[in-house]
Parts: structure tokens; C-alpha cells; sequence
């Protein structure tokens, strides 16, 4: 046990995540939706005889299910607006243009898109602007490609509308991408920096004289910052282990292969690493291990036995 | 802009009968606030913060009866990332805990109830954000109606502007007034060591128009948190506690559209649920991001020139979401226990456009 001075610099690295979100949509979802692709408006009438678009399921005053369909313009008013000069990258236009609050003729309620404009002096609540579809429809909120400037009035009532379409659409899938950069901090900075010469290095508890690997910053019991690095390992003990029968995705490992609990010698937590160089099945409790580097790699491959006699069970116990 | 709106009028007061239990702000830490705290993980930024808490209550990690902690997933872009900063707490053997995905005032309200039902003496609430993993811009998109909302994509930034034209155009204040409360926070938050941003900062150009870069708040890690105690422990823990004398909170319909923007009806309710308006407050520390949400804020609780508005500088001096509003409340109490203020009005708000609000009021007791 070693404590080491110094802390190399803090890792950092790109994280990003990624998903496509796929969700069910509703009776009034899915007709609102439906009616985009097919270039038509519609909203849903209150109890009270409001219509709100974009139309929702349940009345949001009083949480009432709400059915009744109606079909409004595609031409309304901005009743509130907001220049954005820098797009986003994932943002309906490229080019500056304005957030908008859309009053559509018929409606109640804003919905809110974007709006296709010279400028911010071209944009003023109260002026009359319509939809420009998007060529290509599926059936999402993206079918409004923006709203445009028009000069015309009013367009007439609400109209009663079944919401009944030719092939539905009854659920929607938006990607989603977000950019991370991950950084784990002190504690994890230093393990790795350490596992990168192929030294396993864990930090002690000032309070219990626990020693955490990997550490992260923290005694999980006790709630105070570790301190003191202690170099452990490099061999250590299965503290329990498992059979893997099923081959994982984008994995180049042969199943069966044993997963295991392995405890250094000095350390007090275990961790998990794949045991390789014996039969599957000869795997035990006690065995003693020591890890296989690949080059290049900047953690161990896997564990091998020592050929050492199997340890002590009362030496291991506390941690299984 | 008038900063002075009228009395008090419209919705009648609901009676409330008081909490059965007296609970009380006994200790408040708060980290340096920073724009990237890249060298510690959330854990390690948590760790100090709670040491100083429980220092000042005289309390160790273990002695405490529920712990409750608010944080997002998506600032850090990994999943049950909040299990990792519980290494932070000592939360073995296994402690009593509870977690919200929302800023830490929620946090605080929910160990709050549990003090008042008997089940607990003392709690342990802390929020922690890093906003630096990510772009928060984006992030916080992620939150909005996935149907008719999220595939455009619009920023934080954008949805606080288009309230703050409605706001312009309802003729409530403009973009000088503006400047004038992104200014005085910064101001005020030269007297306030955690803060990270204070003293002149250009009103700047515009970041979505109306609002100027001045008018936003700065991106910021950070954490903060509290210990919570009921009656004669908190007197024993605190020479001066800060008493929670109500606490609510309330939403808007989600829909942005269907909301009047100008107002926020919904902390209007949750300070009178709260009781707020029973006497007047001293002092409001009042959550809000944008420059233009504080006029909304001023307005809706009819906060007077009287009033001292965020003393700290507020959010817009130091914005570690989710832990933003549970600052607020650690503010407004420490405050009280410097004697600053008598009875003060801490506010937390949450979503786009001050979707969700919720309001607590504080007093010290009588010297």
C-alpha cells in the first residue's frame, strides 16, 4: 500500500446519446396527426365550446375526455413571437427566423412552430400568416414545415370533422440526439490514469480503512472523501461468479464464459471482470486470479488463474 | 413597467388550518458556483457542500432521519446517475431516502411533509447540477410535450423569449426594465461569494429576441443543500431556525398556447396556499431564470417596492439547475438567521416558462 502523490488531469471524453423515441398516440393524437399529412387542421371542442389546437385528449381545465373533432384554417395570427438569430441544429429552419405562438382561425389556443421571416422587423403579434407544408408528410408536427407572412382576413368558423382517415397514423417515432462530455472526476481520473500503466491503485476511507476499487471520490458508509491511494492487487480472489449462455450484442467472446466477482488483494470492494484460461465449468468460489493485458488496451482483458491453492473461504466472506 | 402592482384582490383567500408541526431551515450550504466543474464528478462536487450542512446542524452522516435529493439524469446524459452521488451522503447501512427528478425544492417539499406526518426529526435535502456535461439549451428540450412540442426543438432560451414579448406587448416592461433587473442581480450578487456571475455584465446582444444575453442566466455547476428538523430539535440544532410556515405548489396546463404567458396563476395560488398573503413579507427570493420571469413573478404575488428581491442575485447570478430553487429557500433562510429578514417568501419554479411554482414562507421568531 503505496499512497501516491499527484493527481494527473481530469479525463474527459465525448458521450453522446441517442435515441428514437417511439410513443403511441391517442384518439385526438392521432386524427390531429393524421390530418397534418393529409394538409388539414383540426382541433377539439371543450364542454364549454372552446377549440384548442393543437388538440389535446383530456380537458386541461377540467381533466374531462374530450372528443369532439373540428376542423380550423391554415391561416391565424401571432399572438406572441421571438427572433432567434442562430439556429439550432435541430431546429425546423436553418435560417434566423422566428419562434411563434399561432392563433389559427377557428381556435382558441396558440400553437406554437416557427415562422419563415425577412427579419424581426417583418414580425409583430397580430400578423396574419398561414402553414407551408412540408412535401413530405408522415404525420408528425414537422408536416408544418413553418408558417409564412399572408395578407388576408379571417378565415370562416370551425367545421365538425369526424377525424377518420384513410391509414391512420397511431404512433410516432422522434430521434433524439444529444452531445455529452463525460468527465468522472477526481477519484475515477486517477484509476484510470493508473489502470493505463496497468496498476490497479484504490483510495482508503480516513474513517472505516476501507479501500474502494474502482474509487469514486466517496465512502459509500461512512460519507466522507477518500484520500490515501493504495495500490492493489495485481492478483485477487473470485468471490462468486456466473455462467454466461447468451451472446451479447457487438460482444467477440465465445459463450459460455464465466463473469466474476473478484476481490485484489487489498482491496475491500470487488469488482467484475471475465475469467478466461480454464473450462467454464471449473470455475469456483476461492479461486485466485490475475488479469491478462492485450496491447494497446488501457484496462485488463480478462483474468486468468495463478495456480496458486484456492483461498480461505473466511478470507474472501466479507465480500461476497 | 409598473413594479408596484395593486392590492391584493380576486381570488379569495383559502383558509388553511396551520401545519400540525413546526418545521424549520436549520442549516444551508451551497458550493462555489461555476461555468465547469469538469475536474470533480457529482459526487465529489456534493461532498463538501454536505459536510458543511451537517457540520453546521452538528450532525454526522447516518444521524439523519430521511434523505431526499433532487437532480436530472439529462444534465449528466447518464442514467441513475443520481445512485452514484449518494456515495457522497454515507447511505450505507440503508438509509431512509427518496430522490425527485426536478429541482430540489421539490426535494425539500417532500421531506417536509414527511417531518410533518411524525415519521421523522430531521432531513437531509441537496440538488446538485452540472449543466457543463451537456448543451443545457438542448437538454431542457427533452422535457416538452414529445408530441406536438419537442420535434422543433425549441431552446429554453427561446420559449422565456416568446413570454417576454408577450409580456413587452402587454405593455408590463421593456427591454431597459429588463436590463435593470439583470443588472441589480448581478449587483447584489457582489456581496455573494458562491455566485458566479456578479457586478457589471453587458446587457449584450440579443440571444433570442427580446431578450439580450444579459437577460439569461449564466449555465452553472453547482449544489446546494439543507437540513430540515421539527420543533425542539431544530432549536436544539440552530440558535435561530427558520420556520416553515406553509408550502405549496402548483402547475400550469402544459400546453404553451393555452396559457396566458404574462401571468402565472399558479404561484399566485401556491403563495396563497402557502400563506403567504396573510402578512406581508420582508424579503422574496424569487426563482427566475430570465430577467422578464421576475417581472411575471413580481406581478402574480404582487410583491411591492417594499420587498427585497433576491438579496443573493438569484438565478441569474448563478444557475446550477436543480439546484436553483432549493438555493432559493436556503437564501431566504439563512437570512432569517442572520436576522436580515423577519418573514420572507422563497420561491422555486420548474419547465419552460415558469411551468411549475412552488412557494414556501419562512419566519424567524420574534426576538
Amino acid at each position: 500500500m503505496t499512497p501516491t502523490s499527484g493527481t494527473p488531469e481530469a479525463l474527459s471524453a465525448p458521450l453522446v446519446v441517442e435515441f428514437p423515441f417511439t410513443r403511441s398516440l391517442g384518439p385526438v393524437q392521432s386524427a390531429f396527426l393524421t390530418g397534418l399529412r393529409e394538409r388539414t387542421v383540426l382541433g377539439v371542442r371543450t364542454a364549454d365550446g372552446r377549440v384548442l389546437v393543437p388538440p389535446v385528449e383530456y380537458d386541461p381545465v377540467t381533466a374531462e375526455e374530450i372528443r369532439d373533432l373540428a376542423e380550423v384554417g391554415t391561416t391565424g395570427t401571432v399572438t406572441t413571437w421571438a427572433w432567434n438569430p442562430a439556429p439550432r441544429r435541430d431546429q425546423p429552419l436553418d435560417t434566423p427566423f422566428a419562434w411563434v405562438l399561432v392563433r389559427l382561425d377557428g381556435a382558441d389556443t396558440a400553437l406554437l412552430h416557427v415562422l419563415d421571416a425577412a427579419g424581426p422587423d417583418a414580425v409583430r403579434a397580430g400578423m396574419r400568416v398561414r402553414v407551408r407544408w412540408a412535401r413530405e408528410r408522415t404525420g408528425a408536427i414537422t408536416d408544418i414545415a413553418c408558417f409564412e407572412p399572408y395578407e388576408g382576413g379571417e378565415a370562416s368558423e370551425p367545421v365538425p370533422h369526424t377525424g377518420e382517415f384513410a391509414d391512420p397514423v397511431t404512433g410516432i417515432t422522434t430521434p433524439a440526439r444529444l452531445d455529452y462530455t463525460y468527465a468522472p472526476g477526481r477519484a475515477q481520473s486517477r484509476y484510470l490514469a493508473a489502470l493505463a500503466e496497468r496498476r490497479t491503485v484504490g483510495e482508503r476511507c480516513p474513517s472505516c480503512r476501507k479501500v474502494y476499487v474502482p474509487p469514486r471520490g466517496a465512502c459509500p458508509t461512512c460519507g466522507v472523501a477518500t484520500r490515501d491511494q493504495v495500490e492493489v492487487g495485481p492478483d485477487g480472489t473470485v468471490t462468486t461468479f456466473c455462467i454466461v449462455n447468451i451472446k451479447a450484442k457487438n460482444l467477440d467472446i465465445e459463450v459460455p464464459y464465466v463473469y466474476a466477482h473478484i476481490a485484489l488483494d487489498g482491496a475491500d470492494l470487488a469488482l467484475h471482470a471475465r475469467i478466461g484460461g480454464i473450462p467454464y465449468d471449473q470455475v469456483r468460489m476461492g479461486l485466485r486470479v490475475r488479469p491478462v493485458w492485450r496491447d494497446g488496451s488501457r484496462f485488463p482483458d480478462h483474468y486468468r488463474p495463478t495456480g496458486e491453492p484456492d483461498a480461505d473461504y473466511d478470507s474472501y466472506k466479507g465480500l461476497v | 413597467m409598473s413594479a408596484t402592482p395593486g392590492p391584493a384582490a380576486g381570488t379569495p383567500q383559502v383558509p388553511d388550518t396551520p401545519p400540525a408541526r413546526e418545521i424549520a431551515v436549520v442549516a444551508f450550504a451551497q458550493s462555489d458556483h461555476t461555468r465547469d466543474s469538469a475536474e470533480v464528478s457529482e459526487a465529489e462536487l456534493l461532498l463538501p457542500v454536505l459536510q458543511d450542512v451537517l457540520g453546521q446542524a452538528g450532525l454526522r452522516a447516518g444521524e439523519i432521519d430521511f434523505t431526499c435529493s433532487g437532480s436530472s439524469d439529462y444534465l449528466a446524459g447518464r442514467a441513475f446517475s443520481f445512485t452514484m452521488a449518494l456515495d457522497s451522503v454515507g447511505a450505507w447501512p440503508p438509509i431512509a431516502e427518496s430522490h425527485v427528478e426536478t429541482d430540489g425544492a421539490w426535494a425539500l417539499y417532500e421531506a417536509w411533509v414527511k417531518l410533518l406526518t411524525g415519521d421523522a426529526e430531521t432531513a437531509l435535502v441537496y440538488a446538485y447540477g452540472k449543466s457543463s456535461s451537456g448543451e443545457v439549451r438542448d437538454v431542457l428540450t427533452r422535457q416538452l410535450d414529445p408530441y406536438y412540442v419537442a420535434p422543433l426543438w425549441p431552446d429554453s432560451v427561446a420559449l422565456a423569449a416568446l413570454q417576454a414579448q408577450a409580456l413587452i406587448d402587454a405593455g408590463a416592461t421593456d427591454e431597459a426594465a429588463l436590463a435593470g433587473v439583470a443588472a441589480r442581480s448581478r449587483a447584489d450578487a457582489a456581496a455573494n461569494p458562491h455566485a458566479q456571475l456578479t457586478g457589471p455584465v453587458p446587457h449584450g446582444p440579443y440571444a433570442v429576441r427580446p431578450l439580450h444575453t444579459g437577460d439569461c442566466p449564466p449555465v452553472t455547476d453547482g449544489a446546494a443543500a439543507v437540513v430540515l428538523a421539527a420543533g425542539d430539535t431544530a432549536r436544539r440544532l440552530c440558535d435561530r431556525p427558520a420556520w416553515i410556515r406553509g408550502m405549496d405548489h402548483r402547475t400550469e396546463a402544459h400546453g404553451l398556447g393555452v396559457r396566458d404567458l404574462t401571468d402565472s396563476p399558479s404561484a399566485r395560488l401556491a403563495a396563497e396556499r402557502a400563506g403567504a398573503c396573510e402578512r406581508p413579507v420582508d424579503t422574496a427570493e424569487l426563482h427566475a431564470p430570465f430577467s422578464s420571469q421576475e417581472v411575471i413573478l413580481r406581478r402574480a404575488l404582487r410583491l411591492d417596492d417594499a420587498v427585497r428581491i433576491n438579496p443573493s442575485g438569484g438565478a441569474l447570478a448563478a444557475n446550477p439547475m436543480m439546484a436553483t430553487g432549493l438555493i432559493r429557500i436556503g437564501e431566504a433562510a439563512q437570512r432569517i438567521g442572520r436576522g436580515d429578514s423577519r418573514r420572507a417568501l422563497a420561491h422555486a419554479t420548474s419547465g419552460p416558462c415558469l411551468q411549475q411554482n412552488l412557494v414556501a414562507v419562512l419566519e424567524g421568531e420574534p426576538r
